[in-house]
């Protein structure tokens, strides 16, 4: 195929091409566009939309939280903030963000391909993304939900009140979106491969989506099931999972998890493929041990389908099966930290270059660190008994979520910003905003280590007196990262009329994507690349003479 | 090779074994989520079958074995005929394509008819989980929990049996009246797939529901 690729690909073309965001200027161009990188701008927005829905249920939180009292909201309005922030981030915004954002725009640019393998598909997935989040503002505004984003039977299928089903149909459908995506980009990443591009000559980015898309293709459609059968439960009292009618909560909770501990992956491993990216470029090196990191995803993404027990040691079920998803617990850290072990032996005798895409891969690497050694404490059961349910959890997994996948998602961004729109963002104040955001992270976050070690719970809007300090730590942090937040999505649109040109590769990066001009034509590229060698062909020591030399 | 050159190649694709091979990759991926969305039902019945096992076996009992047989024969013939129709679209004979097409289509109509008829009747048996409901068992409950399984099993299985109906259908016209497969058979190669897909989950479900320890 990929000699055929060879003789087809001298058509005659005309030599200057309009770009991507030329071709076509109407908004009928937009929403029935079949183009990957436009698909990714319409992906762009919406994620953004959906982060600050989620992002203002989480800051009435914080607000309410800043005193022991429950005197913002009551607890039930409580209920519905934390179950719209939860559902809204991890399945509008977390799923999503890299994967369809830079995983679209970038797929077919890394592996030297014209578009995806079904463009038409790739543009289905957005609707059905679209429709699903239709569903879920519906419910948002028409009364909320108040189960967590969890949606534990009985109470989700017999007791809560609000729009449990209108909430479910909205997951449903934008399951079935991640599904079509994961399914494109499979199929795109095994059979469009520019000739010579073999397995390990691909980019970690490309390793990680792909990892991703199987985890997507294999997970979600548990994840459809489960939720069909608790709003049938609902609807028509189908007692699949209510004790009163001889069902087993605990099976939803199996099936739940079944889906929702892989989505911690779905939701980490795009982020590590763009620190993967970031690393080696802004320390001008080849990565330490390419095939480890690449058997590490796959491993990682094996693994990860082999724990969901550990979210259920205290359901009751059995003490074996909880000592066995404690030890594949601990198992999976293993190719975690083979990870972070080379980001690090990456960055060692690099040349670096503190840019605002490095601040955030080297924020990724740290806080994911700590993210995940605290996993290790909630993996271990005598301990997880203590903390289970305490802000330690919330705590741990923010780190994993926000310090990981939203710094890594940040640094994607703005590492790839001037290819996808061909500007360069301020540099200054962009390094100030990625500072931002990791102390005011920090500052939100740690505390609440300390919080849940101490005993807080998890999900009241009420709690003891002493604990206030650290609440109001907390809840300062957040207006930090909220500011941090901010900035960004003004200085990037400012940039789109008045930041610099940025030319095909202002970062000198290897990879194909940078061999095409910024923004890439509709079509990608003049004509089908040729690969002769692997990913990341950086030197540092050459890269180092020429800075002391003064050119850089 | 002219008549490969005739198969329309979408512009993201170099040639038309490229685009085959996507394709078929991608029908087979679907397939394999096919499997987890319906594995999800399969855990929750072996679950519940593990932990009340006399229950269910008195359960089904209930089920009316000679039409879940005969759907399982009328299934199996028809998957026969789709992999002769897949045969006869490499072939290019398009009238015998459109005529195995419709044969498929209509037994697939056959088993729903025949599942209709299963459904009525056990609906008059008050076997239809719900404030009717009604079963002469020692556990009825459990016994219920066996038929909301059912239902939801055999349910989600006749949707699918019915979307394939249409779309063989769909494709039975167009073979017949438009030649459309002609030197193109992937189409048809990949509805075959699919076919057989919902045949094999019948062929699971037929054993689970009808068969084990119903003569215990
Ligand atoms: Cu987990």
């Amino acid at each position: 195929m990929t000699t055929a690729t060879l003789q087809a690909a001298p058509q005659p073309r005309p030599l200057t091409k309009p770009t991507y965001l030329a071709d076509g200027k109407t908004i009928r161009s937009w929403l029935l566009t079949t183009d990957h990188k436009r698909i990714a701008i319409l992906y762009m927005i919406s994620i953004t939309l959906f982060f600050f829905i989620g992002g203002a249920a989480a800051t009435m939180m914080r607000l309410e939280l800043l005193t022991p009292q429950g005197d913002l909201v009551t607890s039930e309005t409580y209920n519905k903030l934390f179950t719209i922030h939860g559902v809204v981030m991890v399945w509008f915004f977390l799923i999503p963000s890299i994967p369809t954002v830079l995983g679209n725009f970038l797929v077919p640019l890394m592996i030297g391909a014209r578009d995806v393998a079904f463009p038409k598909l790739n543009l289905a997935s957005w609707y059905l993304f679209m429709a699903g989040g239709a569903f879920a503002v519906f419910s948002i505004i028409t009364g909320g939900v108040d189960t967590g984003w969890t949606f534990y039977t009985p109470y989700s299928s017999t007791y809560a009140n609000g729009h449990v089903i209108a909430m479910a149909t909205g997951i449903f459908i934008a399951g079935f979106g991640s599904i079509a995506t994961g399914l494109n980009f499979i199929v795109t990443i095994h059979k469009m491969r520019a000739p010579g591009l073999t397995w390990f000559r691909l980019p970690m980015f490309i390793w990680t989506i792909y990892t991703t898309s199987l985890i997507l293709v294999l997970a979600t459609p548990v994840l459809a099931i489960t939720l069909t059968l608790m709003a049938l439960e609902r609807a028509f009292g189908v007692g699949i999972f209510n004790p009163a009618m001889g069902g087993d909560p605990l099976l939803f909770q199996h099936l739940f998890w079944f889906y929702s501990h892989p989505a911690v992956y779905i939701m980490i491993l795009p982020g590590m493929g763009v620190v993967s990216e970031l690393i080696p470029c802004f320390a001008r090196k080849q990565m330490f041990g390419y095939r480890f990191v690449a058997y590490a995803t796959v491993a990682i993404g094996v693994f990860g389908f082999l724990v969901w027990g550990h979210h259920m040691f205290v359901s009751s079920q059995s003490i074996y099966a909880g000592m066995i998803f404690s030890i594949l617990s601990f198992a999976v850290s293993v190719p975690s930290a083979i990870k972070v072990f080379n980001w690090t032996a990456t960055l060692y005798k690099g040349s670096i270059r503190f840019q605002t895409p490095m601040l955030y891969a080297l924020g990724f690497v740290g806080l994911f660190t700590i993210g995940g050694l605290t996993g290790l404490f909630l993996a271990c059961l005598a301990v997880d008994v203590h903390v289970h349910d305490t802000y330690f959890v919330i705590a741990h997994f923010h780190y994993i979520m926000v310090g990981g996948m939203v710094m890594g998602y940040l640094g994607g961004l703005h590492f790839w910003w001037p290819k996808i729109t061909g500007r360069l963002y301020p540099e200054r104040l962009a390094k100030l905003s990625a500072v931002t955001i990791f102390l005011g992270f920090n500052l939100t976050f740690f505390p609440q280590f300390i919080l849940g070690y101490l005993g807080m719970p998890r999900r009241y809007p009420v709690y003891a007196p002493e604990f206030q300090v650290l609440n109001v730590f907390s809840t300062a942090g957040a207006s930090i990262l909220a500011v941090g937040y901010v900035l960004p999505l003004a200085y990037l649109l400012w940039s789109l009329r008045w930041g610099r040109v940025a030319g095909p590769n202002p970062w000198q990066a290897t990879g194909l994507e940078w061999t095409t001009s910024s923004p890439p034509p509709t079509d990608n590229f003049e004509k089908t690349p040729i690969v002769t060698e692997g990913p990341y062909a950086y030197d540092a020591q050459a890269a180092e003479a020429e800075l002391e030399a003064g050119h850089a | 090779m002219p008549d490969v050159l005739a198969v329309p190649i979408e512009h993201q694709f170099d040639d038309a074994t490229q685009q085959r091979e996507a394709a078929t990759m991608g029908m087979w991926l679907f397939i394999a989520t096919e499997i987890l969305l319906f594995g999800g039902m399969f855990l929750g019945y072996t679950a519940y079958r593990h932990a009340y096992p006399s229950a269910f076996a008195e359960a089904s009992r209930h089920t009316l074995i000679a039409f879940g047989g005969t759907n399982t024969a009328v299934l199996l013939i028809s998957s026969t005929v789709m992999a002769f129709a897949v045969r006869a679209a490499s072939q290019n004979r398009r009238k015998l394509l459109g005529l195995l097409l419709f044969v498929t289509a209509s037994l697939g109509v056959l088993f729903l008819v025949i599942k209709g008829l299963e459904y009525a009747h056990e609906i008059n048996e008050h076997l239809l989980p719900g404030r009717a409901f009604h079963i002469d068992a020692a556990d009825p409950q459990h016994a219920e929990l066996f038929f909301y399984i059912y239902w939801l099993m055999t349910g989600v299985h006749a949707l699918h049996v019915t979307i394939g109906v249409v779309l063989i259908t769909f494709f039975a016209f167009r073979a017949w009246f438009r030649d459309a497969f002609r030197n193109h058979d992937t189409p048809i190669e990949l509805l075959g797939l699919y076919w057989h897909f919902v045949d094999i989950v019948w062929v699971f479900l037929f054993p689970l529901i009808y068969m084990i320890d119903r003569h215990s």
